[in-house]
């Protein structure tokens, strides 16, 4: 019995170093060269695995940041330039700087300000309703409130408040990795500037209807009057298919299109509105804009030669 | 008795106005006629604001081949060519016409007599139907011509005429076939004709037992024409469900189609369209739509014509009953649910279903139960669960892989689901998609020989 035994475990080892001297030498033959550096900047990376860069997670990732020579077109939104810079000097390449974005749910159609016309019980999911038909309030492209951009959020970032029935982003746990954006059927979710103190003025509406359906189905919606537009003095404001549309870029914050917006379409987060000027309403338009422009232009002289030099250019 | 082969369920049938004659609505003041109410290319309109319009005038045109001809089916001024909400209250673009007298166009023959011969060629009988703007009235709304034309090296053996109206509530087929028999076994005739088939199978679904008696009657004195009765199971009027049953033949997947196994299907209502073209020039400009639903006064047949808003039908039927909880443009398997009553009478209505709110209450969905009674129910041999599940966790390959474009929504796997699962739902969203992929797809495939 015992001579079995012994036999049998040591044919095992006898196997089991066979093996491993053969697992030896096809491991070496067989070798697969990776640069070291990828796993370095893997660990630079924050591991989310969010997509957000458009890779398939972060070691794709770290693959095309080590390999390409020019990374300044690859950015990771989690980590943000300190994470793109720190990378960069370890790699000793260039990494572009890129602004600070968040995401923004252009729609204002609160409960209260956009009413329900009809009661959805299908699947609960945005995808399946807007393929469906237009939703439970009249409006066709605002914001259906099933949450799919909080099932595609990574980061705990966006939620369906219950009072207003939108999604609201919290600033400090967005890292623009564009999931939502991609996430929402109607293309309510726009990555916008981050300005320091999370400050926001933008057009809170899709809306590409005209003015009186808007009025008709929601209380809060872009009737694309123009008024924005005229009172801008950067040329921030476009209005296209009965929607303004604030470019990110050039808008200043003056804040002024806000108060000039007859629905109050045009959202502003943690800024004071302007105080309002009682005679704006009785001069005519260009006048009024004028002198808008002169009592505001006081601190910064450059962008008030700016507005004409921009306007001519563009008429 | 004959009947598809795989899955299939057992709706309760509430056929309500089964016994009601149709009866003909007035015409409409105002109608609105999306350029969109048919598969394929949407038509290009060729009236503008404050145009004058007669009935019949064709005023929009078929905007590739797989498109449809839209004729103006009252008399009056274009209002406007705008987009109007739908009845999912999408903006569509429309025709609005408001009604002036009642002018026809001319060469419309409105007599009642029948005109059984015709001597026309298969060409020219398909040019006319084409005219005409016919398309499939059960519900697809697939233009007739695109299926008469016979793409080369593939053969008609068998035309059948689709009596099934396996649809719960509606009878609108039901009551074209008892009240217009003579009129859909000639229009028969010519789709023979047009097709160059020898033999056409009517397949009616043995709940319609006076159907069957009097069309069996009225073809016996025509060759190669057989009235079929089908054991009653949804979804047996669906097109492939419907070759299976009568010929026993699968269509293979997507891309083939009924032509692959030599057969042609043609709603019965399609076909006393088809024979109003043909023989009297008239082209489709009204329908047989039932109003129905256990809350109405009077469920009824109307014949109305396209482009009357559906409130006006509701109306007729006695009006919204109070506990409406939904109303549906269809049938309540594979109808719409409607968010503006507003919205028109299209080529495809064959009902308007009323729905009390409790009816139509869906109720909580729990967790599967892995049954696999969806898998056994569904007609294509699908399994609706996976479907469902893959396209919810975004599997969008492994949907594709596994047919979604296969699906016919019918509905079965969610009507008999005991969990109450959302699975059609969820499906349709992944085919849309899948759909989308594929067309994304040929689309990047097509410029790179021209290169």
């Amino acid at each position: 019995m015992n001579a079995v035994l012994l036999y049998t475990i040591l044919t095992l080892c006898v196997l089991g170093v066979l093996a491993a001297v053969i697992l030896y030498f096809v491991a070496q033959k067989f070798r697969v060269e990776e640069d070291p550096r990828i796993d370095e900047v893997e660990k630079m990376l924050p591991g989310a695995n969010c997509g957000g860069c458009g890779f398939a997670g972060c070691r794709a990732m770290a693959d095309a940041l080590v390999k390409n020579d020019d990374i300044s077109s690859l950015s990771c939104p989690v980590g943000g330039n300190s994470t793109m810079k720190a990378v960069a000097t370890y790699l000793g390449k260039a990494a572009a700087e890129k602004e600070p974005q968040t995401a923004t749910v252009r729609c204002g159609g609160t409960c209260d300000k956009r009413p329900r016309t009809n009661e959805y019980n299908g699947a609960k999911s945005c995808a399946v309703a807007a393929s469906l038909y237009v939703g439970e309030t009249g409006c066709a492209f605002g914001c259906l409130g099933f949450g799919d951009c909080e099932v595609a959020c990574a980061f705990d970032a966006i939620h369906v408040d219950p009072a207003t029935g939108l999604p609201a982003v919290d600033p400090d746990k967005c890292t623009a990795c564009g999931a939502c954006v991609k996430a929402c059927p109607k293309n309510i979710i726009e990555l916008r500037k981050k300005w320091p103190k999370d400050r926001a003025v933008y057009v809170g509406c899709v809306s590409k209807d005209k003015g009186a359906v808007v009025m008709k189905a929601c209380k809060a919606g872009c009737i694309g009057c123009g008024k924005c537009e005229k009172v801008c003095q950067f040329g921030a404001i476009t209005v296209e298919n009965n929607l303004a549309y604030i470019d990110p870029q050039k808008c200043k914050l003056c804040r002024k299109c806000v108060n000039e917006c007859p629905t109050g379409a045009i959202k502003l987060v943690n800024m004071e509105p302007l105080p309002k000027e009682p005679k704006a309403p009785a001069a005519p338009a260009a006048p009024a804009a004028d002198t808008a422009a002169k009592t505001d232009a006081k601190p910064k002289p450059a962008a008030k030669k700016a507005t004409p030099t921009k306007k001519t250019a563009t008429e | 008795m004959k009947t598809f082969p795989i899955g299939g369920v057992h709706p309760s049938e509430n056929k309500l106005s089964c016994a009601k004659p149709i009866e003909v609505l007035p015409l409409p003041e105002v109608v609105n006629i999306p350029l969109a109410q048919h598969i394929g290319a949407p038509a290009v309109a060729k009236v503008a604001k404050g145009d004058k319009v007669v009935t019949g005038q064709l005023i929009a045109e078929a905007g590739s081949f797989m498109s449809a001809n839209i004729h103006s089916p009252i008399s009056g001024t274009v209002k406007s060519v705008d987009l109007v909400a739908n009845g999912q209250g999408l903006r569509q673009p429309m025709i609005t016409i408001e009604r002036d007298g009642d002018e026809w166009a001319e060469g419309i023959d409105r007599t009642p007599t029948l005109v059984k011969e015709c001597t026309l060629s298969a060409q020219d009988i398909i040019a006319k139907i084409k005219d005409a703007g016919i398309v499939g009235m059960g519900g697809a709304t697939f233009p007739t011509h695109v299926k008469l034309s016979v793409p080369p090296g593939k053969k008609a053996e068998v035309l059948i005429i689709n009596g099934v109206e396996c649809e719960p509530y509606l009878t609108s087929d039901h009551r074209t076939m008892l009240e217009r028999g003579e009129e859909l076994v000639v229009g028969v005739t010519i789709l023979m004709k047009a097709l160059g088939v020898e033999k056409a199978v009517i397949g009616i679904e043995n709940n319609k037992p006076d159907a069957i008696e009097h069309l069996k009657k009225l073809v016996a004195e025509y060759k190669g024409i057989k009235v079929q009765p089908l054991m009653v199971k949804y979804p047996q009027g669906g097109e492939k469900q419907l070759i299976a049953a009568v010929t026993g033949r699968q269509v293979p997947p997507p891309p083939a189609l009924p032509i692959d196994v030599g057969a042609v299907v043609c709603n019965a209502s399609t076909t006393v369209a088809v024979y109003e073209a043909v023989q009297k020039n008239k082209p489709l400009i009204e329908r047989v739509v039932t109003v129905t639903g256990k809350g109405m006064k009077e469920p009824k047949n109307l014949l109305t014509r396209m482009g009357t808003p559906i409130s006006t039908l509701l109306e007729a039927a006695g009006g919204l009953p109070e506990d409406a909880g939904k109303v549906i443009n269809g049938g309540p398997m594979m109808g719409r649910a409607m968010c503006n009553l507003d919205s028109p009478v299209t080529k495809g209505c064959s009902g308007i279903t009323v729905m009390s709110g409790r009816d139509a209450a869906r109720r909580t969905a729990t967790q599967c139960i892995k049954c696999a009674k969806c898998v056994s129910a569904c007609p294509m041999g699908l399994e609706p669960y996976y479907l469902s599940k893959m396209t919810q966790k975004k599997g969008l390959e492994e949907v594709e892989a596994q047919m979604v474009t296969s699906c016919i929504e019918c509905g079965s796997c969610q009507a008999t689901c005991p969990a109450y699962l959302p699975l059609l739902d969820w499906i349709r969203l992944g085919k849309q998609t899948v759909m989308g992929i594929i067309r994304a797809r040929a689309a990047a495939a097509t410029p790179a020989p021209q290169k």
